[in-house]
C-alpha cells in the first residue's frame, strides 16, 4: 500500500483553479520531487496534503486512511506528517531546543527529559549541537532551515513535505540544507519536495513530477524527465531553466 | 597584507567640522529655550489677573497645610491602581481570547465579548463610575460590595478592560499567519498554538501600548472622587471648600505627575528598546 495516494484533487482560489485533477502515488521510502514554474500548484499541493488547505474535489489517503474526509481530526493527521516551509517559520521567542521539543512534548506527550535528549541527538547529527540554547535570529538562514527540518523530524513523521526549502538561502547555505535532505533519504525517509534546484532534484529523486497550470503533465524517473522529456511544455520549462543557469 | 589605518588629514578635518556644528546646534537650542521660558513667564505674570491667581493657586502656606491630607488620599489612588491593574489585564486578555473563538457552541461568549468592548469603549469612564457606584449598591443584592473604593475599582476595571482587550486583540492579530501554520502543521491544536506560539509573541509586542493605558489609568483613579471615597482629589476638594483656596488641587496634580512621569519614561524606554532590537 502506498504511503500517500492523491486522486483527482482540485483546488480553486476565488474562481482560479490552482490544482486541476492531480493524481499521485508515493510509496514508502520514495522521494518525489515536484517541479514547475511559480504558480503551477506545487506548494498548494503540499499544503493540501498537510490539510492547511481543504481540497475542493478528489481524495487524499495517508496509509490507507482518507484524510480529506471532513470528519477526520486534522491534528491527528498532522501528527503523522512533517512540513518544512520556504521561510523556515521558526518560533522566534523560543530557543532552538524549545522549537524542536514543542511538538513532541505538547502533541505526543513525551516527557521533557527524553524529548530534550532526542532533540540533542538530532541537533548533533546535523551539526547544530552548540546551537541548542540559541534563538532563531542568532542563526544563519541555513542553520535556521536545518533547525526547521529537525523540528519536523522530531515527531518521527511518516512523510516529510519540503516546500522550496532552499529558495530563501544563499548558494553557500543551500549546500548544507541539501546535505541534510540527502541524509534523510539515506535513512529511508519518505519525502515530497518542491524545488527549483534541478541538479539536486535529479540527484535525489526517485520520481520527478512536472506541474504546469495545476496539471501534472509528466511523471517519471529523473533520467527520463531530464534527458528525454516527452511533453513539449516540459522541454520548454527545462530549457528555460538551463538558460537561466540554474541547472 | 592589510596595512594599518592612519586617520587621514581629510577625515580629521571632517570630524572637526562635525564637532563645531554640534556645538553650534546645542547653543542655539539653549538660547531659544531660555527665550521661550522667559516670554511665557512674562506673559503669565504680567496678566491683569495674575496677583489673584497667584494667591488662590500658588499659596505656599495652603500647600503645606493640605499636603498631608492629599498625600494620605493619594495612597488610596495608588491602592486602587495597583488592584485594578492586574484585574484589567485578566479581563482584557479573556475578552480578547473570547473574541477569537470560532467554535459555534461558544458563539454567545464571542457575541457577549464583542458587545462588552463596544459598550464600555463607548461609555465615558465617569459615567461607568456613576452607574457602578450608585447603581450596583441600589440593587441591594447580597454580596455586592458597598465600599466606595471597591466600587470604583470595579468601574475602572470594566471601562479599561474593554480598551486593554482591544490592545491584546491587535497584538494577537499582528502575529503572522505563517506562525500559526507552522504550529498547526506540527499537530498543535488551536488552543495550544495560541498558548505556546501566538500569545507569548503577542504580549511582548503590546507591552508599550499597555503601559500607556496604565499611565492613563493612574490619573483616572481621580475620577472615582465623584462617588465619594477620600482619595487625593476628594481631599483637595475638601480643603478647597473650607478655605476657598485652590492650592490643594495643585498639590494633587503634582502628586499625579510624580507618579505618571516615571511610568511614561519607562514606556518610552521599552519602546526604544524594541526599536533597537528590530534594528530599525
Amino acid at each position: 500500500m502506498s504511503v500517500l495516494s492523491i486522486d483527482g484533487v482540485w483546488k480553486t482560489f476565488g474562481g482560479h483553479s490552482v490544482l486541476r485533477g492531480i493524481d499521485l502515488e508515493v510509496e514508502a521510502h520514495e522521494v518525489v520531487s515536484l517541479i514547475g514554474a511559480s504558480g503551477s500548484g506545487k506548494s498548494t499541493l503540499l499544503r493540501c496534503v498537510n490539510l492547511l488547505e481543504t481540497v475542493d474535489d478528489g481524495t487524499i489517503h495517508l496509509d490507507g486512511d482518507e484524510i480529506t474526509d471532513p470528519r477526520v481530526n486534522v491534528d491527528d493527521v498532522r501528527k503523522r506528517l512533517g512540513i518544512v516551509f520556504q521561510a523556515f517559520n521558526l518560533f522566534p521567542h523560543m530557543t532552538v531546543l524549545d522549537n524542536v521539543t514543542l511538538a513532541p512534548r505538547q502533541v505526543h506527550r513525551v516527557a521533557r527529559g527524553p524529548a530534550e535528549e532526542q532533540a540533542h541527538d538530532l541537533l548533533a547529527r546535523f551539526g547544530l549541537a552548540d546551537k541548542a540554547r540559541a534563538y532563531p535570529d542568532q542563526l544563519s538562514g541555513g542553520q535556521q532551515q536545518r533547525v526547521a527540518i529537525i523540528r519536523a523530524l522530531a515527531t518521527q513523521p511518516r512523510l516529510m513535505l519540503l516546500d522550496e526549502v532552499t529558495s530563501a538561502l544563499d548558494p553557500e547555505l543551500v549546500v548544507e540544507v541539501l546535505g541534510i535532505i540527502r541524509e534523510l533519504k539515506d535513512a529511508g525517509m519518505t519525502m515530497i519536495l518542491t524545488t527549483h534546484e534541478m541538479g539536486f532534484c535529479r540527484d535525489i529523486s526517485d520520481t520527478v513530477c512536472f506541474l504546469d497550470g495545476g496539471v501534472l503533465l509528466e511523471k517519471g524517473p529523473p533520467e527520463k524527465i531530464f534527458n528525454e522529456p516527452e511533453n513539449a511544455r516540459t522541454r520548454e520549462f527545462l530549457s528555460s531553466v538551463l538558460e537561466s543557469g540554474r541547472f | 597584507m592589510v596595512s594599518k589605518w592612519v586617520k587621514s588629514e581629510r577625515q580629521a578635518e571632517r570630524e572637526r567640522m562635525r564637532r563645531s556644528r554640534s556645538r553650534r546646534t546645542a547653543s542655539i537650542a539653549t538660547a531659544s529655550t531660555v527665550v521661550f521660558v522667559v516670554m511665557v513667564g512674562w506673559i503669565v505674570t504680567s496678566s491683569p489677573g495674575w496677583p489673584r491667581v497667584r494667591e488662590t493657586f500658588f499659596d505656599f502656606g495652603e500647600f503645606r497645610e493640605a499636603l498631608p491630607d492629599v498625600l494620605d488620599g493619594f495612597l488610596l489612588n495608588i491602592k486602587m491602581f495597583l488592584i485594578a491593574e492586574p484585574l484589567i489585564l485578566v479581563v482584557g486578555l479573556l475578552v480578547a481570547l473570547a473574541r477569537g473563538i470560532r467554535t459555534p457552541a461558544f458563539f454567545p461568549i464571542r457575541a457577549l465579548a464583542t458587545l462588552y468592548t463596544d459598550v464600555f469603549r463607548g461609555v465615558p469612564t465617569i459615567l461607568v463610575i456613576y452607574l457602578v457606584g450608585f447603581g450596583l449598591p441600589a440593587l441591594r443584592l447580597q454580596g455586592i460590595p458597598t465600599d466606595l473604593a471597591t466600587l470604583g475599582i470595579i468601574a475602572l476595571t470594566l471601562s479599561y478592560g474593554a480598551y486593554v482587550a482591544e490592545v491584546f486583540r491587535s497584538g494577537i492579530e499582528s502575529i503572522h499567519p505563517s506562525q500559526v501554520a507552522a504550529a498547526r502543521s506540527l499537530g498543535l491544536s488551536h488552543g495550544k498554538a495560541m498558548r505556546f506560539v501566538v500569545l507569548p509573541q503577542a504580549t511582548r509586542r503590546v507591552v508599550p501600548p499597555l503601559l500607556n493605558d496604565f499611565v492613563s489609568l493612574q490619573k483616572d483613579t481621580a475620577l472615582v472622587a465623584t462617588i465619594g471615597p477620600l482619595e487625593a482629589l476628594r481631599q483637595a476638594q475638601i480643603h478647597a471648600a473650607s478655605t476657598f483656596n485652590y492650592t490643594p488641587y495643585l498639590a494633587a496634580a503634582l502628586l499625579f505627575i510624580l507618579l505618571t512621569i516615571p511610568m511614561a519614561r519607562f514606556t518610552d524606554h521599552l519602546a526604544a528598546r524594541t526599536r533597537r532590537r528590530r534594528g530599525v
